[in-house]
């Protein structure tokens, strides 16, 4: 009997091993193992041994046992991981087969650009206003210390709605500085964008309608360092750490003193070249300290308060960001534009 | 604004390259536009007198000269022009030279002669007729240059001999000897045999192409060598008889060798200046001195004009000046010149006119644009032969008076204009341009010269009114400096001496209706370094100030406030801002600190409606929507072609009364034809479909202080494969979901004329019309020369935030199982979805959760007029597992109340 179980044991680790698939093992599990199988059977010569052999042998037999379905365990899971990696082998796909397309709106690059400006003025605790694009001559121009006579006054210069000349078409976003003075509590932080109208025919450059955003700020003890700090700190988030800028002299009816601000060619880092037309530098803005007399007008005093005010073409600015070289696309609105943002 | 570096060295100097002055002077305040080394392109190459020439042994056009270039050895260099003769003196490019647009000279073999470089003309230098208006080239018809058009018919024969008639009384006739004459003429031997005459001639011609051995067609008549036009001949029939050739230089002083730079003005070097509005008084050489000196910090030279006068008569019995409306004319100053001698200015004048820009005319009038230029006072020159009654009056015009311009144009006048009129008649308009009736001419003997002071306002609106911005104007509108009208005319009168052109008469008229006072401000170097945020000493600041000629009293510099009187030309200067500026200018810009705000911090960021903006967007995109951008202003044909009836109220738009045109002359009430016109375009581009969105705003009359209420719209707009009503609404949906709005339904809309009246619907959050959405009435679509199907959605943007559901707040996960059941029903045809969904929800009761459309279907086993519409209903309790049962109850509810309300059959 104890040939016999050695012989069992032998035979069905062998068989077990050799196994190729699931339905073989199960095959000789039954014919090891199950209550017809053969360790079934020699269990059952068990009542003629002897009662001092019965213990020996059932222990062997229970080992013998146990040998089997562990071997049986360990090749059950061994012919599954075989079966998983057939399976994972025919289930591949070509990667490089293009996804299911989602289409995603883009958003206009113009508006690109005036978010990144709108999130770095809020970040310094500006507030960010809208006002009418049909406006007053008087918040456009008198307010602004644009008096009678001012060129851009002209109707060869500006839209108007009545032979008066009293309503027109904002030239520039500057009104919402007298707009922001006369409704909000100082101190003032404002950033305006908008639309504005100049009488330009369309070209590379040019259009009738553009985008311009204000800023102003207006407390006590402001100064031009003040503007200058500002104006840099936004200029190096707009283009990079370490962007060069300068501040020149320039005239602005509503700031006294007034600049433009340059920022070096990124191209030719300032050596001159067809980006800068030759110049090392790029306009970026005006701006200035806002002139007494548009304080006064406005009811704040000037020996009180002072403020400082930019204005800055937003289309320029897109133009540049994504080297975008005619204004016209801006408008144009074609989907192979706008795809690409 | 031009500037010579020349014309400047006479007042200041400034020891930089064009680069670093024109940096200089931009961050000082005058912003350089361009720098022009005028003669940067031009090298090696010199003065040459033609010593020889003789025709090209083997070309028929061809001459070989050689040229004395003030070397030991003369210089053979070939050329095809015709108007050189030997003598001339001609600018001569050297072998190795460089012309303008980097065109480079070597010597070559013309025809197996060698050429060691080339004769230039003027183009080829870079230069016009304008600039030597005396180069101008008139070429006779050389008979033996003659190509016929067509070979087998010839206007000239081949074989044409001297005295051969060619028509009338012009012969045939060889040219036997050429000899320069005066004024740039030559005289001609002609040799010719005529039957019964003589047999030559000695004649005198302009023309320059006309050489010793040349046969010319000659008019024995009028006794002229006839050019082309006489002949009545095209170009091409002479090809080489051209107005053009070699610029044969007419200059004093030049002599073989010399560099041709400065003798055409090459050597100056040209800034052109953006000049602010504020500073009209840099509109000259001399401003600009001034700022370059203040800039440079070196001394400024002016001179003073010296008139030594004694020209005949009395000026006071010649001339009275009169000026009825002196507020127009602060001040009128005038001097007179007699025996004037017209002519041509002087070479160093024209240069210095040419190269600031002007073209020269005549002495007298180079000498009023002269002035202009160095003193940015503007000028005129009357005849004086024509101011009847020895009387100037500076008037107003009368309403309709007529007055000819020096352009030639007939001006109708208003009573807004100033003109310059003398008894009877206006000779002028003031500040603009002179009248034709005044003009100077060859034989003007007298002559007025104005230097005057006009109203800035009324001077631009008569240019603006009149059509007709001169540089005169430009500069009087902005306001001038009256104390300048008499150093101009001094300094007019001392060029008349110094040309010769005149006799300047003693006394000046001047007329000062206006009498400027000395201004002064006050200087608080305190104020100044607070609003700057910079500690600069205060005696440095009035030393910046005195750079400028902003003065103390005393000229010092003291330690805090004083009184600073500000310069007649510095209108501009008016506060403690503009000191400011002045300060900040020289200390530079650049040289303030860079400090960050203070004070009290405020709390930035958007608007609620901004933030809604930024969402809708953000949702647009997601749905596969690309922003656009597109005008406010529309044709007002942009109504009829969405089918507007033509008593729309919303017709009723802002008018530009002075638009760019008519496409851009109203603005837009609705957003649709924008979107409509992009949606065209992009169709138009063959692009396959377009999804696009915009968040803009319409212009309604009616707001307040007579301005616009400028409501935005959110409006969609899409076309392509596999779009369908559907598709959009699908988008409209998806920006409801993100206001959480509630209630929400869509109501079939067949009243909106720019839609397909069965595939529209007006949008709603309960009663409120959020907008309208659908498929572009296909006749408003042929209207854009599109041919597929449009789609948008017009939406209010203040309706839907008006109209926005209450924030998120978190409903508990279901925790017991649902049962769901799928129904199909059999209906008429006009039962809508929406009125089968509402039917079920209301017969529902508190199971039902969900009720989703999966079918829709038509055709077999549907009666014709029929339809079966298939639901799924998802039923479910908070509080327990429902049974079979209860859902079959609560379906069978649903099913009596179709069938009871709608006529909804299960099938």
């Amino acid at each position: 009997m104890k040939d016999q179980l050695a012989k069992i044991r032998a035979e069905a680790l062998s068989a077990f091993e050799s196994a190729k698939d699931a339905d073989r093992l199960d095959e000789l599990r039954v014919k090891y193992l199950g209550k017809k199988g053969e360790l079934t059977g020699v269990l059952k010569m068990m009542g003629k041994l002897s009662p001092e052999e019965r213990p020996v042998m059932g222990q062997l037999a229970n080992d013998v046992r146990a040998a089997l379905e562990r071997a049986l365990e360990d090749s059950s899971k061994r012919l599954e991981a075989a079966a998983l990696a057939l399976r994972l082998k025919a289930e591949a796909v070509d990667v490089t087969i293009p996804g299911e397309a989602v289409a995603v709106g883009r958003q206009h690059p113009m508006n690109i650009a005036l978010d990144e400006l709108k999130d770095i003025f809020i970040g310094m605790g500006f507030t960010v206003m809208d006002g009418p694009e049909v406006e007053l001559a008087e918040l456009n121009f008198d307010r602004l210390n644009a008096g009678e006579g001012h060129p851009s006054r002209d109707w060869s210069d500006t839209f108007y709605f009545d032979t008066d000349s009293r309503v027109m078409l904002r030239s520039q976003t500057s009104p919402m500085q007298v707009r922001a003075m006369d409704t909000m509590p100082l101190p003032i932080r404002i950033v305006a964008p908008g639309r504005v109208y100049r009488k330009d025919e369309v070209d590379a450059t040019h259009s009738p309608m553009f985008h311009q955003v204000e800023g102003m700020v207006i407390d006590k003890d402001v100064t031009m360092a003040d503007l200058k700090g500002t104006l840099n700190a936004v200029a190096e988030k707009l283009f990079g750490q370490g962007t060069v800028t300068r501040f020149r002299p320039h005239h602005f009816p509503f700031t006294e003193p007034s600049c433009e601000m340059d920022i070096q060619c990124h191209k030719c880092g300032g050596a001159g070249c067809p980006t800068c037309k030759g110049e090392g530098w790029i306009e970026l803005l005006g701006a200035g300290m806002v002139h007494p007399r548009v304080l006064e007008m406005s009811g704040i005093d000037p020996e009180v308060y002072s403020g400082w005010a930019f204005g800055m073409g937003l289309e320029r600015t897109a133009l540049r960001r994504f080297k975008i070289d005619d204004l016209r696309l801006i408008f144009e609105n074609d989907v192979r534009f706008l795809e690409q943002f | 604004m031009k500037l010579s570096r020349k014309w400047l060295s006479e007042f200041v100097s400034a020891r930089a390259n064009d680069k670093d002055f024109a940096e200089a002077m931009t961050l000082s305040g005058s912003k350089v536009e361009t720098t022009d080394d005028l003669g940067a392109e031009i090298r090696n190459v010199v003065v040459g007198r033609i010593a020889k020439m003789e025709r090209h042994p083997d070309s028929d056009h061809m001459w070989v000269c050689r040229l004395d270039v003030g070397r030991d050895e003369p210089v053979q260099i070939v050329t095809g022009a015709w108007n050189i003769h030997e003598g001339d003196m001609v600018p001569v490019a050297l072998h190795k030279s460089i012309l303008p647009g980097g065109k480079k000279i070597e010597k070559g073999k013309l025809r197996g002669v060698l050429s060691n470089g080339m004769l230039c003309s003027l183009s080829e230098l870079g230069l016009d007729e304008r600039d030597f208006p005396y180069a101008v080239i008139t070429a006779a018809a050389l008979l033996n240059d003659y190509k016929p058009i067509d070979p087998e018919k010839r206007s000239i024969p081949e074989d044409i001999q001297p005295g051969h008639k060619i028509f009338g009384p012009v012969t045939a006739a060889r040219v036997e000897t050429v000899e320069a004459a005066e004024g740039g003429a030559w005289t001609c031997k002609l040799s010719y045999a005529e039957p019964d005459g003589p047999s030559g001639a000695i004649v005198k011609t302009s023309c320059q192409n006309v050489h010793e051995g040349d046969i010319v067609a000659f008019n024995t008549m009028s006794g002229a060598i006839c050019t082309l036009a006489d002949l009545h001949a095209e170009q091409r029939e002479f090809p080489h008889c051209i107005p053009d050739g070699i610029f044969v230089l007419h200059e004093e002083g030049v002599k073989p060798g010399d560099d041709i730079r400065p003798v055409i003005n090459a050597d100056d070097h040209v800034v052109e200046f953006e000049i602010t509005p504020n500073r009209p008084d840099c509109l000259s050489v001399i401003g600009l001195a001034r700022e370059v000196s203040a800039t440079f910090g070196t001394p400024l030279t002016l001179h003073e004009p010296v008139v030594k006068g004694g020209g005949p008569g009395n000026l006071t019995e010649l001339l009275d000046v009169e000026t009825p409306d002196p507020d127009l004319c602060p001040r009128y100053t005038a001097r007179m010149v007699r025996n004037v001698k017209i002519g041509p200015s002087p070479k160093w004048m024209r240069e210095r006119l040419r190269s600031m820009g002007v073209r020269p005319i005549n002495n007298i009038v180079d000498i009023t644009n002269y002035v202009m230029l160095e003193y940015g006072q503007p000028m005129h020159a009357f005849d004086y032969r024509y101011v009847k009654g020895g009387k100037i009056v500076v008037r107003r015009a009368q309403e309709g008076e007529e007055l000819t311009t020096l352009d030639g144009n007939v001006r109708k006048l208003t009573a807004n204009m100033l003109v310059i009129a003398d008894e009877t008649r206006a000779v002028g308009l003031a500040g603009i341009m002179g009248g034709e009736n005044s003009e100077i001419v060859a034989d003007t003997t007298d002559v007025v010269f104005e230097s005057a002071n006009f109203d800035g306002t009324c001077i631009r609106k008569a240019a603006l009114a009149l059509g007709m911005r001169t540089e005169a104007s430009a500069k009087f509108e902005k306001g001038l400096d009256p104390l300048n009208t008499l150093p101009a005319v001094n300094r007019a009168c001392e060029l008349v001496e110094l040309l010769g052109a005149g006799e300047v008469m003693d006394g000046v008229i001047d007329v000062l209706n206006h009498v400027p006072q000395p201004r002064t401000i006050t200087m608080d170097p305190a104020r100044v370094n607070a609003l700057l945020g910079t500690d600069i000493d205060a005696a440095d600041m009035y030393q910046y100030l005195e750079r400028v000629e902003i003065l103390t009293e005393n000229h010092d510099f003291p330690n805090g406030p004083a009184q600073v009187s500000i310069p007649s030309w510095r209108g501009d200067v008016e506060g403690i801002a503009d000191l400011a500026e002045e300060v900040a200018r020289f200390h530079g810009y650049n040289n303030i600190p860079c400090t960050l705000q203070r004070g009290e911090t405020t709390q930035g960021g958007y608007s609620p409606v901004q933030q809604a903006e930024r969402r809708l967007g953000a949702v647009c995109r997601a749905c596969g929507y690309s922003e656009i951008i597109t005008y406010s202003f529309i044709s007002p044909a942009c109504y009829d072609k969405i089918g507007w009836a033509g008593d729309e109220p919303l017709r009723n738009s802002l008018k530009i009364l002075n638009p760019l045109g008519e496409d851009t002359s109203i603005m837009r009430t609705t957003t649709l034809p924008s979107m409509l016109e992009i949606l065209a375009r992009n169709y138009s581009y063959r692009n396959k479909s377009a999804r696009l969105y915009e968040i803009g705003r319409i212009y309604l009359p009616g707001g307040p202080d007579g301005l616009a209420n400028e409501p935005r719209m959110l409006t969609l707009g899409a076309y392509g494969e596999r779009y369908d009503f559907f598709t959009m609404k699908g988008a409209v949906e998806a920006l409801l979901r993100e206001l959480r709005m509630e209630d929400v339904t869509f109501t079939a809309c067949q009243s909106d004329p720019s839609y397909h009246p069965g595939r529209c619907a007006g949008v709603y959050a309960g009663e409120k019309l959020l907008g309208v959405m659908g498929q572009i009435h296909p006749a408003v679509t042929a209207n854009y020369g599109v041919d597929c199907e449009l789609y948008c959605a017009e939406l209010s943007f203040e309706a839907l935030l008006e109209a926005q559901g209450p924030g998120a707040e978190y409903t508990p996960l279901p925790r017991f199982p649902a049962v769901s059941r799928d129904i199909a029903v059999v209906c008429r045809e006009e039962i809508t979805v929406g009125a089968l969904e509402v039917c079920i929800r209301r017969a529902g009761g508190k199971l039902l959760r969900s009720v989703e459309l999966f079918d829709v279907y038509r055709g077999k086993g549907v009666a014709e007029g029929s339809k079966s519409v298939a639901f799924s209903l998802t039923l479910r309790s908070d509080e327990r597992s429902i049974t079979a049962a209860e859902a079959d109850e609560e379906i069978k509810d649903v099913l009596s109340a179709l069938e009871k309300e709608l006529g909804a059959v299960l099938r």
